[in-house]
């Protein structure tokens, strides 16, 4: 430490951010140590009374019911695709709008933009969304998960301040050297935007991977419905609203239900787990761009 | 940008022609820009055209054209009925609690992790603190019925060691409101630290040097140096979040929400799905999510107002 003569109160102060920081992360950690080790006990454990945090004994029966359920392949399929086809399609649109939208030279371009951010605070509403949805003919299709949320305002002023903030120059001196607005935009602009879009398409990427109140709404084919939606199912609905009055875990499941609901659980996370830790600069980076006044 | 100079009696004239001629040279970039704008007039400015049927007996096989006016009965309904004012006021109440907890919690969270000198365990810290951001409501509904449960889950399980009786949380009235707004500041206080985080280490080291040789106390630092210099950023946050008293987290709510605690955790959102698409009232179900977006609307524009009168920190 630089200063050796630290005062009671500043050691305090320090002691009282360690132990916060300390309780934070394991509300966060203790949880989720809770719901690995109810995945791979046997009923009897589950239902003893006591701490569940590390498994005593082993019963993977739970994860052999989730392989074994067909509807979870397939809905891991479709949210899969749903968020590949989503993201490409966000990454191109954003990017579409945020150029143009860039150039200070634009006839109007309050006007444009104005006309794209008033949607950010202010809309029709889930009903009038539902109804066009519904006459467009997009239900239970793919398009009615991947087009309604296209485009984030947020996503799209993140890009073009991005964009308008890359030096004039490089764009002054390849006019000079005679190239086309169409080279500049694919040499140019394109690659120097790559770290931006990265980010973009992580940010689209978390939130199709995490959508279900549109697949909830828009889709009745049960072999269309994506992950969360069926997660919702298995665990939350199964959970809860048979408890009527009473406990949520009174009521006796066939097999063992507890240890499989959780391990649904654990399959639909990991995923997420092992690919956040090394993108999360992405999203930090993400964050602080927004922060930049548009 | 026009000058005195150019207003002789052709000048409109001219002016349509060179905007004509700059429109002209930017047609590729229109081009492009065009399945953007059809992107947002489609599916954003054609359900803002939706809303009319607010004002209808909306039929769906008539459709907007077709349904019959009716003025402002639903919204007479809304406030004359004895359903929509206890949903709104569970909304408010909500929350109001989830603003008082949730504003400050990353502020304070950012605060103590800069008083953090290890680079390892700040850096541990922060990528814990972030993940339940990354997953869904349903994921974590999932984990806090498991944790939150009466016969084995770990805070019952303390609270049985400590002496107490289980609490049912989830299906308790009186803690109901509690877990939403614990759960919410639970899963955003982390990520949203990242704002406050970054304009902390935008300060100046050299005022915190000045501090030091006058030998200030780290609260006082606190005090006097790290929160007047983020002030303006907790500007931007209040006016970007100020439609938060009356938009409600959908996701959270209905993912939590169960037959036993309906009374205190219904917000509008949750009723709005109920009557629109479960019971099918169309027209009664966009009369409410109106009533929620325009006040949305007032409160944000009202923060802008206010901010832009009191500091140059308004965002538009």
């Amino acid at each position: 430490m630089k200063i050796k003569n630290r005062s009671w109160g500043d050691r305090l102060y320090v002691g009282f951010a360690y132990t916060v920081l300390i309780l934070l992360c394991a509300s966060i950690l203790v949880p989720m140590l809770q719901v690995v080790t109810i995945s791979m006990s046997p009923v009897e454990v589950i239902n003893s009374y006591g701490f569940h945090l590390f498994p005593t004994k082993f019963d993977f029966s739970g994860y052999e019911q989730v392989f074994r359920k067909s509807i979870i392949w397939t809905a891991y399929a479709n949210t899969i695709f749903r968020t590949v086809l989503g993201t490409a399609l966000t990454v191109v649109l954003t990017f579409m709008g945020a150029y143009p939208l860039s150039k200070k030279t634009l006839p109007h371009r309050p006007f444009w933009t104005a006309l794209i951010v008033f949607t950010m605070f202010f809309s029709g509403g889930l009903i009038p969304s539902y109804m066009l949805i519904k006459s467009l003919g997009l239900m239970n299709t793919m398009w009615s998960l991947v087009l309604p949320g296209a485009v984030s305002v947020f996503l799209l002023l993140i890009v073009r301040n991005f964009i308008s903030a890359l030096p004039e120059s490089l764009e002054e001196s390849a006019k000079i050297d005679g190239a086309g607005e169409l080279y500049i935009l694919w040499k140019i602009i394109m690659p120097l935007s790559m770290p931006i879009l990265a980010t973009v398409s992580l940010y689209s990427a978390v939130g199709h991977w995490n959508a279900w109140f549109d697949s909830m709404l828009y889709i009745q084919d049960e072999h269309k419905q994506v992950l969360q939606l069926i997660l919702r199912r298995i665990v939350i609905d199964g959970t809860l609203d048979p408890a009527a009055g009473g406990g949520a875990d009174l009521i006796d499941k066939p097999v063992n239900g507890e240890s499989m609901k959780m391990a649904t659980l654990v399959v639909s996370i990991v995923p997420i787990i092992c690919v956040y830790p090394f993108l999360q600069k992405y999203f930090v980076k993400g964050t602080m761009l927004g922060s930049v006044k548009g | 940008m026009q000058r005195k100079s150019m207003a002789l009696p052709h000048a409109a004239e001219r002016r349509n022609y060179s905007l004509l001629r700059r429109y002209a040279k930017h047609k590729y970039y229109f081009l492009m820009l065009l399945p953007v704008l059809a992107y947002f007039i489609i599916f954003h400015y054609v359900p803002i055209y939706g809303v009319l049927m607010a004002f209808q007996d909306y039929r769906i096989f008539k459709g907007i054209s077709g349904s019959e006016f009716v003025g402002l009965k639903h919204f007479r309904e809304l406030f004359d009925g004895i359903y929509f004012l206890p949903v709104l006021k569970n909304t408010l109440i909500i929350n109001a609690y989830k603003i008082l907890f949730g504003f400050p919690a990353p502020i304070i969270l950012a605060l103590l992790i800069n008083e953090i000198m290890r680079p390892r365990f700040k850096k541990w810290v922060q990528t814990i603190s972030y993940l339940p951001h990354f997953l869904s409501w349903i994921v974590l509904s999932g984990i806090i019925i498991e944790v939150l449960s009466p016969s084995r889950g770990i805070v019952n399980m303390i609270l049985m060691e400590l002496g107490f009786q289980p609490v049912y949380f989830l299906a308790d009235t009186s803690w109901f409101r509690s877990v939403l707004v614990s759960t919410e500041v639970w899963k955003g206080v982390g990520f949203s630290a990242i704002i406050y985080l970054a304009a902390i280490a935008g300060i100046s080291p050299d005022l915190y040097e000045a501090a030091e040789v006058d030998g200030i106390s780290r609260l006082k630092k606190v005090w006097y140096i790290t929160l007047p210099s983020i002030a303006p950023v907790i500007v931007i946050m209040i006016i970007l979040n100020s439609g938060s008293i009356i938009n409600d987290d959908f996701d959270q709510i209905f993912n939590l929400l169960n037959t036993n605690v309906q009374s205190v955790g219904d917000v509008i959102s949750t009723y709005t799905y109920t009557e629109g698409i479960a019971k099918m009232n169309y027209s009664y179900a966009a009369a409410v999510g109106l009533f929620k977006n325009v006040i949305a609307l007032i409160m944000v524009l009202t923060a802008n107002t206010i901010a832009r009168r009191f500091s140059d920190q308004a965002i538009f």
